[in-house]
This record gives structure tokens, sequence and C-alpha cells, in this order.
């Protein structure tokens, strides 16, 4: 229910996707285009920007700079600053400010440059855009997004590799969305800009030039939604972000190598968390290993495996397994910014004595039929 | 004035009686300035405040009965019993939240003067806090930002000289707390709190400039009657400096201002003070009359937008709601047909007495 919004804001009317009718996207949006991670982000917030002039844009070197990973260029030429609106080095200030704007019917998009820098905003997230609708009885909602790279392996060192995404996730009140492939990153950016809550989007440095076919006219992504990437019937592979496209290239080599049929979820939100999707699989499966791109203990790996404990005991043939970062700061020099990283090698390690575990390939694994 | 000052009275009496929860922060002393600026404000006009606001809410014309019914907690309170003294909300008076973390307000307040300016409107928004609120970063980020974007926005500060217990001389190292807007080129002055003219008039002004684009810090110097919440006797002020503070309280001040300056009788005095008790025995009525929440409604406002997969469960909730089914056996039953008596799986055996 939007009352409030509706009530104070311009035509606040979220919830109803509307397809864009005019500019040079249209043209494409008939047929599907190969196109990176970056681009999809940038021509959804133009269409965005171009169907509704309630959204803005809030962010540091968003404009005049064109983003500091230039998910934004050209975006000040077309929309002015209006709408694309450089903010000075103060995270709890803009997006507080955000949130304000969103109470009053905007649906400002805060740019914050990496996730590592949203700790700053923390009170603004998690006090207020999370709990304003709640705290007041539901009087009014706010409509934003917070879009923000996570992820290592650039070597930026401990302040700079963080993927604290979990940290959002914990809170109720928030959505958290973290796209794999160029496809959702357009689908689940359309979903969040148009909901009427605030919304952490997730994106990851190391996906902005991953290219993808994307469907410019699909509708948007249901947010609390997993997805099966891949179907397979020895076991399950969890994955969120850049943790997905590793799962798929590991179910390619092991099914190469070692002919097993591995299933990918992908869990594109993590709050909601959709457990009945990856809880169905493992039942399908009876094995599953968690990737995340963040330590462990307490992870989101943590809450999936407990989630599979509690829906799946059953039917499972081995314990659940976790790969996730080694638990230190995250170093700066190669060897060990890798070493600390998950890789394929710890992926493929972790399946294989999972399936191990289950007597796959023994020839005395369990029937389940 | 009067009419806040006898409802913080009858709402602290009702804390010491456990008929309100939580933390309960009065407005006692701050009459002259709560009610001062909410005059000043045009009822189009936004007020994001702090988790001193109850006063700020009968001045913007809350309903007094739904104002009590929060602190009782009771689904007819102002945001339905869910923010409690310190979270007050009134999308009708726009009245855009009490907020609990000190400071917090400061950049939503900024936030929405920025959706003003950006639809072209003529409202402007007022952010008040507390003096302790001017140490915190997002004060100085959101005085910033408001000064660099033109917008219009008025800062108040309740300077009460006391953060909790401590003085603004041991926590700020500039006191005079409203040239801290120099630093962002931005129009400030200082008020005398205790008179409710002066606080009119100045706020009047500061908002005027902030329609123009030229946000505004004004200090008003209020005094706090009592400790920093119903729970805190104030030990840290000393007996000398709690009589100077009850000395100066601005209702006694205005009373004798009507009698001498204003030609009012005790008369009209005490009518006034018939009305006021009348009127907040009647919001306490309404306030014990009034239902508490359903439990059910318990996650009717997590979301605004409905999601799939949304978390609706109670503390002993499974997560999943039918129980799985157990397609795989266990090591042990392979063979037998049940679980044998050494398995490391079996519960253990109840011992006969």
């Amino acid at each position: 229910m939007t009352t409030a919004a509706t009530t104070l804001g311009a035509g606040a009317a979220a919830s109803e996707p509307v397809e864009p009718v005019e500019g040079p996207d249209r043209a494409r949006s008939t047929a599907g285009a190969t196109m990176t991670y970056r681009e999809a982000l940038r021509v959804t917030l133009a269409q965005e920007l171009r169907r509704d002039p309630n959204v803005l844009l809030i962010g540091e070197e968003i404009g005049l700079f064109e983003g500091s990973y230039k998910i934004t260029q050209g975006l000040l030429k077309e929309f002015g600053p209006k709408r694309i609106r450089d903010t000075p080095i103060a995270e709890e200030g803009f997006t507080g400010a955000a949130v304000g704007a969103a109470m009053l019917g905007l649906r400002p998009i805060v740019e914050l440059m990496t996730i590592n820098f949203s700790l700053l905003a923390l009170d603004q997230i998690v006090n207020h855009a999370a709990k304003i609708y709640g705290m007041f009885g539901g009087q009014v909602s706010v409509p934003m997004v917070i879009r923000t790279p996570g992820g290592g392996g650039q070597q930026l060192g401990a302040t700079h590799s963080q993927n604290v995404e979990l940290y959002y996730s914990f809170v109720p009140g928030l959505k958290v969305v973290a796209p794999a492939t160029p496809a959702e990153a357009r689908g689940l950016l359309l979903a969040s800009i148009r909901d009427d809550d605030p919304v952490l989007f997730l994106e990851n440095l190391s996906l902005y030039n991953s290219k993808g076919e994307v469907d410019l006219a699909a509708p948007p992504l249901e947010i609390g939604r997993a997805a099966v990437v891949r179907p397979g019937r020895d076991l399950t592979v969890i994955a969120y972000s850049r943790m997905v496209s590793v799962a798929l290239a590991a179910a390619r080599h092991l099914a190469a190598t070692e002919g097993a049929d591995l299933e990918v979820v992908d869990l594109r939100s993590l709050r909601p968390l959709d457990r009945q999707t990856f809880v169905d699989s493992v039942r399908r499966t009876h094995a599953a290993v968690v990737l995340e791109d963040d330590w462990l203990t307490y992870g989101i790996g943590a809450e999936v495996a407990a989630s599979i404990g509690e829906g799946a005991f059953d039917h499972l043939d081995a314990p659940v397994r976790r790969v996730a970062m080694a638990e230190v700061p995250l170093p700066y020099s190669k060897p060990l910014e890798t070493a600390a990283l998950p890789q394929m090698s710890d992926v493929v390690r972790a399946i294989k004595e999972t399936l191990a575990a289950t007597g796959f390939n023994r020839g005395g694994s369990v029937s389940h039929d | 004035m009067l009419l806040v000052r006898r409802f913080e009275e009858r709402a602290g009496r009702a804390y010491t009686q456990a008929l309100i929860g939580g933390y309960l922060h009065l407005n006692l002393g701050e009459e002259a300035f709560v009610v001062g600026a909410a005059a000043a404000m045009k009822p189009t006009d936004y007020l994001f405040t702090n988790y001193r606001e109850h006063g700020f809410a009968i001045a913007r014309g809350a309903d007094l009965g739904r104002v009590m019914a929060e602190l009782y907690g009771r689904a007819d309170g102002l945001s339905k019993g869910w923010g409690g003294s310190m979270h007050m909300f009134d999308l009708e008076h726009r009245l855009m939240g009490g907020y609990g973390i000190v400071g917090g307000q400061l950049p939503l307040a900024t936030g929405a003067a920025l959706a003003i300016q950006y639809r072209g409107g003529s409202e402007a928004v007022v952010a008040t806090m507390g003096d302790g609120a001017t140490n915190i970063g997002a004060f100085h980020e959101s005085l910033n930002i408001a000064a660099l974007w033109n917008l219009p926005v008025v800062y108040l500060v309740d300077n009460n000289e006391l953060g909790m217990g401590t003085s603004v001389e041991r926590s700020s190292a500039q006191p005079d707390l409203h040239k801290r807007a120099a630093a962002y080129r931005m129009d400030s002055a200082r008020v005398d709190g205790l008179d409710p003219e002066a606080v009119y008039q100045a706020t009047r002004h500061a908002l005027t400039r902030a329609r123009a684009g030229r946000p505004f810090l004004l200090e008003v110097m209020t005094v706090r009657l009592k400790g920093h919440s119903v729970v805190d006797p104030a030990a840290y002020r000393t007996a000398e400096e709690s009589a100077q503070a009850l000395a100066r309280d601005p209702l006694d001040r205005l009373a004798r201002q009507l009698i001498v300056e204003g030609g009012a009788s005790q008369d009209q005095l005490d009518l006034w003070e018939r009305q006021a008790h009348d009127a907040v025995a009647q919001a306490e009525q309404f306030a014990k009359a009034s239902p508490l929440p359903p439990v059910d409604a318990l996650f009717d406002h997590t979301y605004a937008t409905p999601v799939p997969n949304e978390s609706r469960r109670l503390p002993g909730d499974p997560l999943f709601e039918t129980p799985p089914e157990a397609t795989c056996r266990r090591p042990n039953d392979l063979d037998e047909g049940g679980p044998a008596a050494s398995s490391p799986y079996s519960l253990p055996q109840p011992v006969a007495a």
C-alpha cells in the first residue's frame, strides 16, 4: 500500500510496470541485445529516468566525473544536474537526504561508490530507511534504491574489498538484491526502482565487464525469488552475485571431468530469502554446497545451510559445505589476496568432497527412488 | 503552552504508574520554544523532530487523545502503537516523525527540503534537535548539503544547555552553537526560548529566508525543568542549578506577562487551566479506552510493496510449514528395518525408575 507516498508525491504509483515510451532504447527493445553488466545498468537507469520524473540519481562523482565505474556515463548530459546530482563526500548526509526525499514521494537512486562506504551511512540505512515504514505504523514509505558494488580481487586492500551486504540482509524493512548477470541487473534494477521500499542493490566490481543477453522489453524480475539457473540431479550449488558464474563454471568443469550433473541456484534476493527454491532443489539432489564471497562465520552461507538443515535434513546424503573467504582483512599483495578469496579450485574441491561423501561415483550411491 | 505542560505532567504521572512503557522525554520548560516555532510554520510545512516531541505533535495540531494513545501503546495512537513516545508521526499535520537517534532526523529533513526544491514547491522544512546533536556528523553533513544546494530548511537547535547530563560547555568546543553555521556560510541567530513571541518571530524570519533558498540555523535558548527523561533525577545538577532552572519556568513568566502587560485576570488564567486539565483528562480517557493493537497485525508494516518469501514467522515457528518427508533412511535402518540399539542415531531410551 502506497497511501502516504501517493498522498505526498506526484505519481508515486510504483508497482505498476510502465514500459518506456520513447528514447533511443525503445528502438532496440524489441529484440535481445548482448551487453555488459555495466551497460545493462546504464541503459536501465536512463530508461527509468525517462519514464518517471520522480526518479533522480544522487551520489559522489556520478555527474561530471560520470561515475567511478562509469555506470552513469552520459546521464548528466541527457538529464542535467537536477536529476543527476553530485554530492559532497558525506555518505550519511546524502543517503539520509535520499531517505527524506523518498518520504516526500521522490524515487531517489543513491550510488555509494563502493559498499565499503555504506558503513558511513549505516545509521541512515538501518535506523531510518529500513524502519520508517514500520515504526510509524505504515504511514509513509521510503521508495529508494541504494546501488553499490562489493567485491575483492582488485588488490584494493582491506577497506575497499568487502562484501558487507550481510549487514543489510539482516534487517527487516530493507530488501537486498544481488544480480549475477546483465539480464538480472536490468530486471532487478527495474523492480528495485519501482518498489516502494528501500532496496539495497548489490553490484560487483568483477561483474561490470561481464557480458550477456539482455531483453530490453522484459518485465522486471520479482524481488524475493531465487532461480534455478542450471538444473541438475547430483548436487545443488547455491550462490549469488559473482559466485554464480563461479558455480556455473564449476558445474561445466565437473560435468566434463566427473560426469557430475550439478544444479545451480542463484539466490538473486538476499532479503527476502527464497528458502523454498533452494530447499526444494536440495530435496531433489540430496547434497548442497553454498558459495559466498565473504567471511564464513555468521554469513549468508550459514543462513542458507541452517535453512537446508531445517527444510531438507532427512534428504541430505552429506553435510552441507560452505565455501567462503578466509577470515582475515583482505590483503593487498596478489598471492595473499588470491589465497584468501574463494577460487574455482576451492569450489571444485568442496563439491567433489561433498559428492564423494554421498557415495557418488563409488558405485554405491544411495537410491532415492 | 499550558496544554503541552499539563499533557506532559499527566504523561509523566502515567509513566511512574507504569501505564506507559519505554522511555519518556518531556518538553517541560520548552513550551515557549515548541509552541512559538510551530506557530510560525504553515500547515503545509514539514517538521522533523527528535524523541522529545509530544509538544510538537500537539502544537502541530495532532489529536491530543491520539498522542496520549501512542504513549499508552494503543491502536489509535499517532503511530498505531508502533512508535511510542520517541517515534510519533502524523502525516495529516506533516509531523514527519520524532526520531530516536540523535541527529538522525537531520539528513531526512535536508532530503525533504530537496524534494520540495525538486518539485518547485513553496513549502519549507523545520528540523529540530537538541544541543547535543550539533556535535554529531549528520549535523555537519546536513548543514553543508543544505547550504550548498540552497535548500528550504530551518535547523532549530533547542539549547537547554544539557545533552543528557553533559553540559554544552563540556561537549561543544564552540558553545555558541548558532556560530557553527558560519562554517557553511549559513545565516544563523540565537533567540530567547522562554519567550514564545520571540521564538515565533525568529522562526518566521528563518522560514522566510529558507523559502528563498537560504537555509537557516536558529539556536533557541531553553531550559529543561527536570531530568533528561522521567527516570532521570538530574543528580549532575547542583540543588542551586535545579532551583535556578525551575525559577526560569517560561509558563510562570508568560502568566505574569499576561496579567501585567496583557491585563488578563486570574479568573481567565483559571479558566484556561481548567480547559487544559479537562482536555488532558479526556485524552487520557481516550487512550485508556483505545484497544491494544491486534497481534495479528504484527507483519502488516514490514514492507509497503508486498514481496514473496517475506518472513512472517513468530519466534517458535518452524521455517517450513510441512515437515519434510523422509526419503533417505538412516544407515542403521537399511538392514534391520528399524534402528539398532547401538545406533548413534537412535534416541536415548527412557530409564525406568
